[in-house]
C-alpha cells in the first residue's frame, strides 16, 4: 500500500486494469524558513498564546489560583467568579461567542485564525524552530534525513527530541496546572509525586504536542480539522484570502537579477520559494485551495523576490476575490467588508456578548434548590396542626462564609417551624432541613390539596434574594 | 457476574461484538485499493469508476496511510475492550469499592469510636457523617428533618417512647423496637364508652375534649393504666408513650384515640444492627441524641 500509488497488471485481455490505492504515504514537508511584515506577526502571536497559556495557571487572584477548574470539587474559579457546574450556561455563552468570532473573522478575513493563532500551527512554528536549530533550514534538513546513521545525524536528531519533548512536557504540565493547583503540581514534580491523573494529562498531552507539533502538523490541519472542510461554506467573493496575482506574473519565467524581462513575460521569476516555505506544501500560484492555512509565508518570501528583482511587491497578497477579479484598491475591498453575513454574525456576537456580560454582572452570588421530603407528603403536629418539610440546598457561590435567611409566602397563616438561617461555608453547599407550618383553622381555610408556595432565601450580608417555587400539602 | 444475569449474555454480545469489528477490518482492507482501466495509450483511469449525473466523477484523492494505521489501533483497542467486558465482574468490583471506601474510612471512625456521644455532637465532622448516614438509613421513616409523621416519632423533641439517652438510642438503633398497643375495645365496653375514655386521654394533655365525657371515662382508665401509667405518664421500659404531653403520634382528636382503643398497633422500629457497623451505629445515635439537645447544634 506503501510508494507509487499505480501498480500496472501483467499484460492480459483487455480492458487491461490496473490497481490503484486509495492510500497513500504522505511525503514529508520541510518549509524553508522565512522572514518578514507577516512571519513577524505570526512570532507575536507565538509569543502572545504562549504567554497566556503558560503564564495564566500561575496568575493569583485573592490568595489563590485566578484561574482554576476545580473538577473534583465541581467548583470553577475565574477570577472574581465562583462557578458551579449549574452555571454551564456561561460555558454555552463562551462557546458559542467563539463559534460565533470563528464565523465573522472567516468571513472577513478567511483563515486568519488557521494562520496566526491555531495551537496546530503555534506549536508547529515552535517546533520547527527548535528543528531548525538542530538540523538546519531547508536543504540540510532534507540532506540530514537522506543521510545514513552517524553521529552528527544522532545528536542533532536526539537534541531536536529532547528540546520536543521537553516542550511537550511543559506543556502538558501547564495544561494540567488548569485543573490542579500548578503550585502545588510544581512541588510534586521535583518528587514526581503526581497523582495518576496527573501523570496522564501531563504525558498524554505532552505526547499529543510532541506528535502533532513534531509530525502531524499539515496533516491535522488537511484531514482531521473539521474547521478546514466546513470554512469554505463561510468564504465568499469578498472574503480576504492569500492570492497570486496570475495576471501579473504569467507567464511565468526565470531569469537573472539584472536581466530585464523579456516582452510577453511576467513578474513571476518561477524561483518556487514560495512553493518551499508553504508549511502544507501547495503551490500558492494554482490558486485557493482546501489545504491552504492563510499564514502568509509565501508573500514574505515573494515580496522579497520582488524587491531584490526591482519589482513591486504583492505578486502574492492579502486580497480579494472580487479584488483580483476587478482590480480593486484597498480602500475599495474595505468597503466591501460592510455585507449582509457580517453584520449577521457581528450582530448575533455582540447580542450572545451582551447576555453572558449581563447574566454575569446579575448574577446572585448563590443558589437555592428546594426539595420536598420524600417520606411524608404532610403531617400533623400537635393539636391538629399541618406541617410539611423541604430540604433547602443553599450553594454559596462567594469566597466568604455567608449566612442566608429563609421566609415563606404564598398561603396565609404559613410559616416556618424549623431555623430560619442557616451559615454556609465560603464557595460550599450545604442542605439545610426546613419545616413549615400552618394552624388547624387556617389550613381549613385553604382547603386539601397542594398549594403553590415560594420560599425566599435572602443573603443577610448584601442582601440579594432568590425565589423558589414548591408546594404545600393539606391532607384530606 | 451478578447473580441475576446468565454469562451466557456476555458471551452472546461480546462474539456478536468480535464479529463485527473482524468484519470492519475485512471491509477496510477490501475497500483500500480498487482495480481501475488502463486506456489504450498506458495512462491509467484514476477515477473510482463511480459516476454520477451521468457525468460527474470521482477521482482518486488518496488519504494518508497513517488514517488507516489508526483505524486498526481502534480496531485493536476494540478488542483488548471486548477482551476486558468478557472479563469484568460486576460484583467483585463493587465488593472492591465497598472495601475501599471502608479502609478509606477507617480512620475517622477510629478516632469517632473514641469519642463519646457529648463530645461527638459538639465535632462537626461527625455531625455531618452522623448526618449522611440518617439522610441514607432513617430519613425514609423520620424524615429527613428527624421530624417524623404519623406513626413515625418525632426525634427532636424531648418525647421520648424508649428513652432518650445516647445509650438508648444506640440499642433502638442496633435491636429495633417493637411498640404493641392491644386492642382494648371488649375491656373498655360499649362504643359510648369507648368514646369518653377518650375524651379521658384529651383531657390528659390539656387539650380540647368534653368535660362529662371524660369525667365519666375516667374510671375505664384502669384498663389503660398497666402500661400507660395511673397518671398516663407513660413508660419508656414498655414504649408505651406518654398520654399526658402534647405529641399525638398516631393521631389527634377523638376518631383518632377512638380508633387507637378499638384497633390497637403495632408499630416497628426495625433493627439496624446487621445493616451498620457499631462504629455507625454509635456516630448515628449521637448524632440522633443531639438533634433533642437544646443548644449543642453543631454548625
Amino acid at each position: 500500500m506503501v510508494g507509487p500509488a499505480v501498480t500496472v497488471a501483467p499484460a492480459a485481455a483487455p480492458p487491461k486494469t490496473a490497481t490503484i490505492w486509495l492510500y497513500e504515504k504522505s511525503a514529508k514537508i520541510y518549509p524553508r524558513a522565512v522572514t518578514g511584515r507577516f512571519a513577524r506577526w505570526r512570532w507575536a502571536l507565538v509569543v502572545l498564546t504562549q504567554l497566556v497559556f503558560y503564564g495564566l495557571p500561575w496568575v493569583q487572584w485573592n490568595g489563590r489560583q485566578a484561574l482554576l477548574f476545580d473538577l473534583a470539587a465541581r467548583r470553577f474559579y475565574i477570577g472574581p467568579l465562583v462557578l458551579y457546574p449549574q452555571d454551564f450556561i456561561y460555558l454555552t455563552g463562551l462557546l458559542l461567542l467563539s463559534a460565533l468570532g470563528l464565523f465573522l473573522f472567516t468571513a472577513v478575513a478567511g483563515r486568519v485564525w488557521c494562520g496566526y493563532a491555531c495551537p496546530q500551527t503555534v506549536y508547529t512554528q515552535i517546533f520547527m524552530t527548535v528543528e531548525r536549530w538542530f538540523e538546519g533550514d531547508r536543504q540540510r534538513r532534507q540532506k540530514l534525513d537522506a543521510a545514513p546513521w552517524g553521529l552528527n545525524k544522532a545528536w542533532r536528531k536526539a537534541g531536536k527530541h529532547a528540546t520536543w519533548i521537553a516542550i511537550g512536557l511543559w506543556t502538558g504540565f501547564s495544561f494540567v496546572g488548569y485543573f490542579t493547583p500548578i503550585k502545588s503540581l510544581w512541588a510534586e514534580s521535583f518528587t514526581l509525586a503526581f497523582g495518576p491523573w496527573e501523570w496522564f494529562w501531563v504525558l498524554f498531552y505532552g505526547f499529543a504536542t510532541w506528535g502533532n507539533a513534531g509530525f502531524m502538523r499539515e496533516q491535522v490541519c488537511k484531514y482531521m480539522c473539521p474547521y478546514a472542510r466546513f470554512q469554505s461554506a463561510m468564504f465568499d467573493r469578498d472574503t480576504l484570502v492569500i492570492a497570486y496575482d496570475s495576471a501579473r506574473g504569467e507567464p511565468r519565467g526565470s531569469r537573472s537579477r539584472k536581466a530585464e524581462p523579456k516582452t510577453g513575460q511576467g513578474d513571476c521569476i518561477a524561483c518556487t520559494l514560495c512553493v518551499q516555505v508553504c508549511p502544507t506544501g501547495i503551490d500558492i500560484r494554482n490558486g485557493l485551495q482546501y489545504e491552504c492555512i492563510g499564514c502568509a509565508a509565501c508573500i514574505d518570501v515573494c515580496d522579497d523576490v520582488m524587491d531584490k528583482m526591482g519589482s513591486p511587491r504583492g505578486l502574492i497578497r492579502y486580497s480579494t476575490e472580487n479584488g483580483m477579479l476587478r482590480g480593486w484598491s484597498k480602500r475599495q475591498m474595505w468597503r466591501a467588508v460592510a455585507r449582509p453575513r457580517v453584520f449577521v454574525y457581528a450582530a448575533l456576537m455582540m447580542a450572545v456578548t451582551a447576555f453572558l456580560v449581563g447574566g454575569l454582572v446579575l448574577r446572585v452570588p448563590f443558589k437555592v434548590d428546594v426539595v420536598r421530603d420524600r417520606g411524608a407528603l404532610a403531617r400533623q403536629v400537635g393539636e391538629g396542626w399541618i406541617e410539611n418539610s423541604y430540604r433547602l440546598q443553599v450553594m454559596n457561590a462567594t469566597e466568604t462564609a455567608q449566612r442566608y435567611r429563609v421566609a415563606v409566602q404564598g398561603l396565609t397563616g404559613l410559616a416556618l417551624s424549623s431555623e430560619a438561617t442557616i451559615e454556609v461555608a465560603a464557595a460550599e453547599s450545604r442542605w439545610m432541613p426546613v419545616a413549615l407550618r400552618i394552624a388547624p383553622g387556617a389550613a381549613a381555610t385553604a382547603g386539601p390539596g397542594a398549594h403553590v408556595i415560594s420560599f425566599r432565601i435572602t443573603a443577610v450580608d448584601d442582601d440579594q434574594t432568590i425565589v423558589e417555587k414548591s408546594t404545600f400539602v393539606v391532607p384530606r | 457476574m451478578t447473580d441475576f444475569f446468565s454469562p451466557a449474555w456476555s458471551i452472546a454480545v461480546g462474539s456478536l461484538t468480535l464479529l463485527g469489528l473482524v468484519a470492519c477490518l475485512a471491509l477496510l482492507f477490501f475497500a483500500a485499493r480498487r482495480k481501475v482501466v488502463v486506456h489504450a495509450d498506458g495512462s491509467v483511469d484514476e477515477t473510482t469508476g463511480h459516476v454520477w449525473d451521468g457525468d460527474l466523477r470521482e477521482l482518486n484523492n488518496p488519504l494518508p496511510v497513517w488514517w488507516m494505521v489508526l483505524f486498526v489501533v481502534t480496531v485493536l483497542f476494540s478488542f483488548a475492550y471486548v477482551g476486558l467486558y468478557l472479563g469484568f465482574d460486576s460484583a467483585a468490583e463493587h465488593a472492591k469499592d465497598r472495601n475501599d471506601a471502608r479502609i478509606a474510612a477507617e480512620p475517622l471512625y477510629t478516632r469517632f469510636a473514641a469519642m463519646t456521644p457529648q463530645q461527638l455532637a459538639a465535632d462537626r465532622q461527625a455531625i455531618g457523617v452522623g448526618e449522611r448516614l440518617f439522610v441514607n438509613n432513617c430519613a425514609a421513616c423520620h424524615g429527613s428533618d428527624a421530624r417524623g409523621s404519623k406513626g413515625f416519632p418525632d426525634l427532636t423533641d424531648d418525647d421520648w417512647l424508649w428513652g432518650g439517652t445516647p445509650e438508648q438510642i444506640k440499642a433502638t438503633i442496633v435491636a429495633g423496637r417493637q411498640g404493641t398497643m392491644p386492642p382494648m375495645a371488649a375491656a373498655v365496653g360499649s362504643p359510648e364508652e369507648i368514646r369518653q375514655l377518650a375524651h379521658y386521654v384529651l383531657s390528659l394533655s390539656g387539650g380540647a375534649h368534653d368535660n362529662i365525657a371524660a369525667l365519666l371515662g375516667r374510671n375505664k382508665f384502669g384498663a389503660c393504666a398497666a402500661c400507660h401509667g395511673a397518671a398516663g405518664k407513660g413508660n419508656p421500659a414498655l414504649g408505651a408513650p406518654n398520654l399526658a404531653d402534647k405529641t399525638w403520634l398516631h393521631g389527634w382528636g377523638e376518631q383518632a384515640v377512638v380508633a387507637m382503643i378499638k384497633h390497637g398497633k403495632t408499630n416497628v422500629m426495625p433493627a439496624h444492627g446487621e445493616r451498620l457497623s457499631a462504629e455507625q451505629i454509635h456516630v448515628l445515635s449521637a448524632y440522633v441524641w443531639q438533634l433533642s439537645q437544646p443548644v449543642s447544634k453543631a454548625p
